[in-house]
């Protein structure tokens, strides 16, 4: 009634009834305003830019696809499964014995295997040292080593190529001699003939390596997030800190943390230059990680390049679009997993 | 208030100077331990005795905590133990790394190798000859054509995000951070399949920039949609009040406010792909010769140099691979150095 | 009381005296709440003591030279204003003050003769004795309601012979069974605040300590739950010690047999005065206890 004049009435009271009465709720005003020609190009602009991701995405997948169509489609499914990968041409462009033959399963399993052996001795390492991060660590020291670890994650992969190549690879072959030596019973410790040199084992060792600061920085991040009063209760209760951290810590970063490790995976899984280097490629399946043999699709595709037929290239292609999908895939999960332990703070 | 005497304040939770000295003990009677085990047995080199250390210790560790307080405390010391092998076991491969980055680096640099190309002797000649000014330019075309492209298109993803708040903005966010684990390769693929392969373009410096801007635009766009959400709404409300347009907000008070951090995004992106080497070896075709122009014609970068030094395998070569590292090494920390730098600036500020 | 000298023993010496006046209601409160309560005039000798207790975070000096006896089985309360060094007081009378980074302390804390701070000490048998009750409940949301009730017994791997007449015992104490025992496998946040913190006691009581601290357990809680969890309190002083810091002197007039005012001039916090509560209400000794528990400041 704001606004209504106020007239003088006679003899009539206000009473309960008038107040009690339902009143009808004003509608609401409809607030319009028009952004102004400069705004409306701004936003304009600022739109088109931040939908640059997604047109590219969209651009890579089909790009890529468009580009191995006709190999996806004349091998099917078997261009996954199948363990061959013969080129009808020959690099130098005369006719070869056999039919072509596209198939990434080898590689695909050596990816697979590579990544495994990453992630086995990574994140373990990862989880440790996130935990001495958080909870073991003085103040001071805790802010050297987290920007070394953030370091860490900026080293170029060629590096870790390098260095695995001239640095590693003596101590690994000497741990992969032990590990057949006394495990050999265990199938993928045992090898054919004892060749150590390049193997996916040393492969791993360099991509553990690798993957470790990713997963420790995702990892610390989550641990330092444990909410104080549950850590301050298990104390008050007498808990130690192992006891902390097992009831409490862990529990709350559970998820987080394998979110990390599918950050890893992801990283592993697409890397390139490092198990180029560093493994000994030949293209078979190989699950004696010992042995120097093996590869994963993303070493491959860099082996077949430089002297690829123009038809081997468009398999190629479509190699690099099975690799996009699966390395897009994990990291969503990833993605979709981390972000949920931030928000929901169980 | 009566006055106090002097009392000095102590931390009586804290390891004494006796729980230290026992503890030196273990881990010099670890030490011994160990290396007996070692020249008893098959086992030789650094590796075991690490680990059997590494057991010895935590084992005797564990076994005091536990005679001393129970099984529970004897838990608790494994669980340190496990937590300090866990970040040693990190710190190994850094030290090591840096450690060979830079006594192998230098071997190879000499007078002339910032000014000479290896367009005249091959990777496996003399470290007297050849060097890295052909790789230098290239990389340099590389960074610059990257940022044209990335900051623009990054920092404007990130105001999507931050400031129209629009339809999709879940998704934008999704995606970009899926984008940032594109493999390399995949980068690289792309712009040769889309714009090299079948167009009659060659290689050239412009297409391993765009590769790289693949894998820069998302490193950009999260760092500074970090940035930009801690520049406090009031600010912007305080602009708005005044009369200005939304875009006039973001240029003169948002941006500014922000503009540290911005750069630091920036500096991070470059960081990323200063160093990156697969979608390069799709896109530039890695000359040995100097060549000024990234739009034609094969380009070389530092990370194809060392390449090309790794592929050809003799000890020349991998002197001179050594020494490419060294100098992306050293500009990658230059970076962080700088990042750092200008973020505790604003912090002090 | 045959005990005042050495109750007394950490005032000032510079105690300005009262002008006399009587306070009233509070006074009043706390002589029925002592004549309901009936404990023995003269408790029996302490099991926990602070003797000259300082702490510090880094170089801030927070309390300075607090001694107290907390007799056995009567409830003590802190009083004060906001900031005069309560809470911290209380964190080191079950080494809590230490998870503080650059926290230090000087003095003892004595339970049943023992320092707690020797060094050699194990440090969480000395919380198992030692419990405690926060001011926000924190129940573990991970963990079903009976789970809480039983997290000390799981984080400490205490051997029980019966852990559900245990849960039930705990949850009796605090006055809680009735309203959970059918939902005992439902998750512990899904209580409403009240009964969540009857939950957190119940859970500190499982591990059978001798000394119960309580930070304002009730400032966050509704006068209902208020009234039920100090039911429980007066309850529970039969059986352990009970200290209790509180904004609330209703509160405290009702609930403590004992109450220290504490007070921080500007300077670390000290204790001014510390008696019996229905003299501290009735005739506070020190100026400025009458003057805080008269409302005229804090």
């Amino acid at each position: 009634m704001v606004g209504a004049t106020l007239r003088v009435r006679k003899a009539r009271s206000v009473t309960i009834a008038d107040i009690q009465r339902p009143h009808p709720s004003p509608t609401p005003r409809i607030l319009e305003s028009k952004p102004r020609p400069s705004d409306r190009i701004f936003r304009g602009i600022v739109a088109l830019g931040g939908f640059s991701s997604l047109i590219i995405l969209g651009l890579i997948a089909g790009y890529l696809f468009f580009r191995g169509f006709s190999i996806l489609q004349s091998e099917g499914l078997s261009f996954i499964t199948g363990y061959e990968w013969v080129s009808s041409i020959n690099s130098d462009g005369s006719e070869g014995a056999a039919q072509s033959t596209y198939g990434v399963g080898a590689m695909l399993i050596g990816t697979l295997v590579t990544a495994a052996i990453a992630l086995v001795i990574g994140v373990p390492v990862s989880v440790f040292a996130a935990l001495y991060l958080t909870f073991f660590a003085p103040q001071r020291i805790k802010r050297v080593l987290v920007t070394v670890v953030d370091l860490m994650a900026a080293f170029p992969s060629i590096l870790f190529g390098l260095w695995g190549l001239y640095v590693l690879m003596e101590p690994g072959m000497y741990v992969a001699e032990l590990l057949n030596k006394y495990l050999e019973w265990i199938p993928i410790f045992a090898v054919p003939v004892p060749v150590f040199l390049r193997s996916p084992f040393i492969a791993g060792l360099v991509l553990a390596v690798m993957i470790i600061p990713i997963v420790t920085a995702v990892s610390r991040e989550i641990f330092a997030q444990t909410p104080l009063d549950r850590i301050q209760a298990a104390y008050a209760l007498g808990a130690s800190k192992w006891a902390m951290i097992k009831n409490v810590a862990f529990p709350y970063s559970y998820s987080g943390v394998v979110g990390g490790a599918m950050l890893g995976l992801g990283r592993a899984m697409g890397e390139t230059v490092a198990v180029f280097t560093v493994l000994n490629i030949l293209y078979q399946a190989n699950f004696k990680i010992l042995l120097g043999a093996g590869g994963n699709l993303a070493s491959h595709i860099i082996l077949k390049f430089g002297e690829a037929s123009e038809e081997e290239i468009k398999a190629l292609m479509a190699a690099g679009f099975i690799l996009f999908l699966m390395t897009l895939a994990v990291n969503m999960l990833a993605n979709v997993i981390v972000n949920k332990t931030g928000r929901r703070g169980r | 208030m009566t006055p106090v005497t002097a009392v000095s304040p102590i931390k009586p939770w804290r390891p004494t100077r006796r729980d230290y000295i026992v503890q030196c003990g273990i881990l010099v009677g670890s030490f011994f331990a160990s290396y007996l085990v070692i020249e008893n047995t098959g086992f030789a080199g650094r590796l075991p005795l690490v680990i059997f250390f590494g057991i010895f210790a935590i084992t005797s560790l564990a076994i005091l905590s536990g005679m001393k307080r129970g099984k529970e405390a004897a838990k608790d010391a494994v669980m340190a133990g496990a937590a300090y092998t866990g970040i040693f076991a990190l710190l190994l491969p850094v030290a090591s790394i840096l450690w060979t980055v830079t006594s192998r680096g230098t071997a190879a640099i000499y007078s002339g190798f910032f000014t000479t190309d290896m367009s005249q002797d091959p990777f496996s000649s003399t470290l007297d000859v050849g060097g890295i000014k052909h790789a230098l330019i290239g990389t340099i075309w590389l960074i610059v054509i990257a940022l044209i492209i990335s900051v623009p298109l990054g920092i404007l993803t990130a105001l999507y995000l931050t400031e129209i708040k629009g339809p999709g903005s879940a998704l934008i966010r999704f995606l970009v951070q899926a984008m940032s684990g594109i493999p390399s390769i995949v980068a690289g693929l792309f712009i040769y399949s889309a714009l090299i392969s079948g167009t009659g373009r060659g290689f050239s410096g412009f297409m391993g920039a765009l590769a790289l801007s693949i894998l820069m635009i998302p490193t950009v766009a999260r760092t500074a949609e970090e940035v930009l959400k801690l520049v406090p709404p009031d600010l912007r409300e305080a602009g708005l009040a005044l009369g200005a347009t939304q875009w006039k907000t973001v240029a003169l008070v948002v941006i500014p406010a922000a503009k540290s951090g911005l750069v630091t995004a920036v500096i991070l992106g470059v960081a990323r792909i200063a160093g990156e080497t697969a979608p390069l070896l799709f896109t530039t075709g890695g000359a040995d010769d100097t060549n000024l122009n990234p739009f034609d014609g094969n380009m070389g970068s530092i990370p194809f140099y060392i390449w090309k030094a790794l592929i050809d395998g003799s000890p020349e070569a991998a002197s001179r691979a050594w020494a490419g590292i060294f100098i992306l090494m050293l500009a990658v920390l230059a970076l962080f150095a700088l990042a750092r730098f200008l973020s505790r600036a604003k912090i002090v500020k | 009381m045959s005990n005042t000298e050495k109750e007394d023993g950490s005032m000032n010496s510079t105690a300005t005296p009262t002008t006399g006046t009587r306070t009233t209601s509070l006074g009043d409160v706390a002589t029925a709440s002592a004549a309901a309560r009936a404990r023995p005039e003269q408790p029996v000798g302490s099991g926990l003591e602070a003797r000259n207790v300082h702490a510090w975070f880094g170089k801030y000096h927070a309390i300075s030279d607090m001694s107290l006896d907390f007799p056995t089985g009567t409830v003590t309360a802190l009083i004060g204003p906001s900031g005069c060094g309560k809470s911290t007081f209380l964190r080191t009378l079950n080494r809590m003050h230490e998870f503080i980074p650059g926290a230090a302390m000087a003095g003892e804390v004595l339970l049943h003769g023992k320092d707690i701070y020797a060094p050699g000490t194990d440090v969480t048998k000395i919380r198992l004795k030692i419990g405690m009750v926060f001011q926000k409940p924190n129940p573990f949301p991970s963990m079903t309601i009976g789970e809480n009730v039983l997290a000390g017994i799981k984080l400490a791997q205490l051997k029980v012979a019966n852990k559900n007449d245990l849960m039930e015992e705990c949850l009796e104490r605090a006055g809680l069974w009735n309203e959970v025992k059918d939902r005992l496998n439902q998750p512990g946040g899904s209580l409403s605040g009240g009964q969540q913190q009857r939950l957190c006691i119940a859970r500190s009581l499982a591990v059978r300590p001798e000394v119960l601290l309580m930070d304002e357990p009730c400032s966050a809680l509704d006068p209902g739950s208020t009234l039920k969890i100090e039911e429980t309190i007066s309850e529970l002083a039969k059986t352990m010690t009970i200290i209790i810091v509180t904004h609330n002197m209703q509160q405290a007039a009702r609930v403590s047999d004992y109450t220290a005012f504490l007070l921080s001039d500007g300077g670390p916090g000290q204790i001014v005065e510390f008696a019996p509560t229905r003299e501290i209400f009735t005739r506070p000794k020190d100026k400025r206890t009458e003057n805080y528990v008269t409302g005229r400041f804090g």
